[in-house]
């Protein structure tokens, strides 16, 4: 970089240094093309995320309503939504659905990944087959599965019943609270193991082969192996996808809004669903920012370490 | 020997058995996705019939449903003009961005980096309140550059997040020769870095566009009337009529609508699976 500098310094010299001339020594600058190429992203950042992040934060000290801004009114919308049955339930729904979904994710995840990291045949169709579920736009997925849970004609418990595992007619899926609950939690393991498996089978990959080798000449099986090369292997990769599935998982809207939009009886709410009932479709914006500023906590703490996860890495 | 590759076979035979169970999982609510669209309503109404192939007939009505009686066709296009755009525009900041980032020493370089990387994690729908405001003030609501305008704010994170890691594979000394050469830094960013890492810049573009494509919340929330919708939001809540005999054109639409990603991922599958890992492992 230095070299270069010098080479256009001396080249500046040669000529007489024209008004155009010191603009482009100016723009060669290593900081100032720095600064200038990272200034669009910057702007449009600082205007269409910081900026509506500062503006939730305002929103949820107001009483403000679609059409009418509001005045400030202190922390009133939190009392107010911290004494509301239904936002309680969605806490709880919140931990439920990420709790379970991601456990299920992490242990299905390795599995799958590891299945897919063996030597055979049909190796890049099967990792295609498996990803698809990431790929297709949710929100279409979810109607699928819509009609796959329905309460008259559900595959599930056609087939279900079928095979004797259910009496008919089978479970309401999503009329009733916990069956909509397992439900949603049913799809979002669908919709995100493809993401876990194939990020963890990049993980496993990028274990030297010379390890296992070593394992075996030790006597290890193929159980020990897993537990003590393995899975301490891969302690990195997993803690990433973990963080990055924990924030997504915990802020979901597609599959709730579009399988049970938060019922039977609000049984399934979380945050963003209830958020958007609210402060969109009930217009109390003020309510609406308070709630999904409750994201907030578990996305701080999901960048924190993150951050000290990258830097010490 | 023959003990050996017998053992081996039966290794081979468990992992299948194995993996069956999860192809399966993932598989079937297309199959029958795509089933149910060519199914009679009569068929798809009634307890009698199996429900995991056609019985009576292969039918296109639901289909045909979509092309003459509702506005598909328009949210397909409204779906690629802004997909298109806000992948261009995005991927246009990122390579400026990715490449400041990735490359040049300058002051504050790191703490810009944590930001676009916070940016990244911030969720949609922590932002959507606000932004719908924003949107509103623009004088953007309820057209389809509401979209092209905020699909960028998660995906000028994630891209540049994701060619910062092609640019550091980029040799140091390629671009310090150009520079001795006497190439301006545009030049080199342009003419010598750039081309090497086309593989990171399709990759942001297929993510970007399937991003784009598949996104649910903003476009649900800052474009009401139906002319204006993505083909996501337009099949998800215009084609659910009164009745409950609509089935057959939901999940028409639905794959449908699923089809220009579908076709992109097949021809592309080992850009998506490169891109998945970087974006997430690397980065």
């Amino acid at each position: 970089m230095a070299v270069g500098q010098r080479a256009i310094e001396a080249a500046g010299l040669r000529h007489a240094p024209g008004r155009l001339e010191r603009l482009r020594q100016w723009w060669e600058q290593e900081d100032v093309f720095g600064y200038g190429l990272i200034l669009p992203a910057l702007v449009l950042l600082t205007c269409l995320v910081a900026y509506p992040f500062g503006m939730a934060i305002y929103f949820s000290l107001s009483d403000y309503w679609v059409g009418s801004p509001g005045q400030f009114v202190g922390l009133a919308n939190y009392r107010e939504v911290l004494g509301n049955d239904v936002f309680r339930q969605t806490v709880q729904n919140s931990f439920v659905f990420t709790g379970i979904a991601l456990t299920l994710k992490t242990v299905l995840g390795v599995w799958l990944a590891v299945l897919l990291a063996r030597d055979i045949r049909f190796r890049r169709v099967l990792r295609g087959a498996v990803l698809l579920p990431w790929v297709i736009p949710t929100a279409l997925s979810t109607l699928g599965w819509w009609w796959m849970f329905d309460s008259l004609y559900s595959v599930v418990n056609w087939t279900a019943i079928r095979l004797g595992i259910m009496s008919a007619p089978g479970p309401n899926w999503l009329g009733q609270s916990s069956y909509a609950m397992a439900a949603v939690i049913v799809v979002n393991i669908w919709r995100g193991l493809p993401f876990f498996a194939i990020t963890v089978l990049a993980g496993l990959m990028s274990i030297p082969r010379e390890f296992y080798e070593a394992a075996e000449v030790d006597g290890a099986t193929s159980r020990q192996r897993f537990w003590h090369v393995t899975l301490p292997l891969l302690k990195p990769v997993l803690a990433v996808v973990i963080l990055f599935s924990t924030i997504f998982t915990f802020s979901d809207f597609n599959i709730v809004q579009v399988l049970t939009r938060g019922g039977p009886v609000n049984s399934t709410h979380l945050f963003a669903t209830l958020a958007y009932q609210i402060g969109l479709q009930g217009g109390n914006l003020g309510q609406g920012a308070a709630i999904s500023l409750f994201l907030f906590p578990m996305l701080a703490m999901v960048v924190f370490l993150q951050l000290r996860y990258i830097r010490k890495d | 020997m023959a003990g050996r590759v017998r053992t081996a076979r039966l290794h081979a035979a468990l992992t299948y058995a194995n993996l069956a169970p999860f192809v399966f999982f993932a598989l079937f609510p297309f199959y029958f996705m795509f089933v149910t669209s060519f199914k009679r309503n009569a068929e798809l109404y009634s307890l009698k019939s199996v429900p995991f192939w056609i019985q009576t007939g292969v039918i296109t009505d639901h289909y045909a449903y979509l092309f003459q009686r509702t506005e598909f066709l328009t949210w397909m296009k409204n779906s690629l003009i802004i997909s298109v755009l806000a992948t261009s525009i995005s991927l246009a900041i990122a390579i400026l961005a990715g490449y400041s980032l990735a490359r040049l020493r300058y002051r504050g370089v790191g703490s810009f980096g944590t930001a676009v990387f916070i940016s990244y994690l911030v969720p949609p729908t922590l932002l959507f309140l606000p932004l719908s405001q924003v949107v509103n003030w623009l004088g953007l609501s309820d057209s389809i550059w509401a979209l092209v305008v905020t699909y960028p704010t998660f995906l000028v994170p994630f891209s540049t997040w994701l060619l910062m890691g092609y640019f550091r594979t980029v040799p140091r000394e390629v671009e310090e020769c150009a520079l001795v050469d006497g190439a301006s830094r545009v030049q080199t960013l342009f003419r010598i870095v750039l081309p090497m890492a086309v593989p990171g810049l399709v990759c942001a573009a297929l993510f970007g566009f399937t991003l784009c494509w598949n996104e649910f919340i903003y476009a649900l929330t800052f474009v009401s009337q139906s002319g204006n919708k993505t083909a996501v939001v337009g099949v998800t809540a215009d084609l659910i009529r009164g009745d409950i005999y609509y089935w057959g054109s939901l999940m028409a639409g639905a794959v449908l609508a699923s089809v220009p990603i579908v076709v992109i991922y097949v021809w592309f599958l080992d850009y998506y699976v490169s891109g998945l890992t970087a974006g997430a492992v690397k980065g």
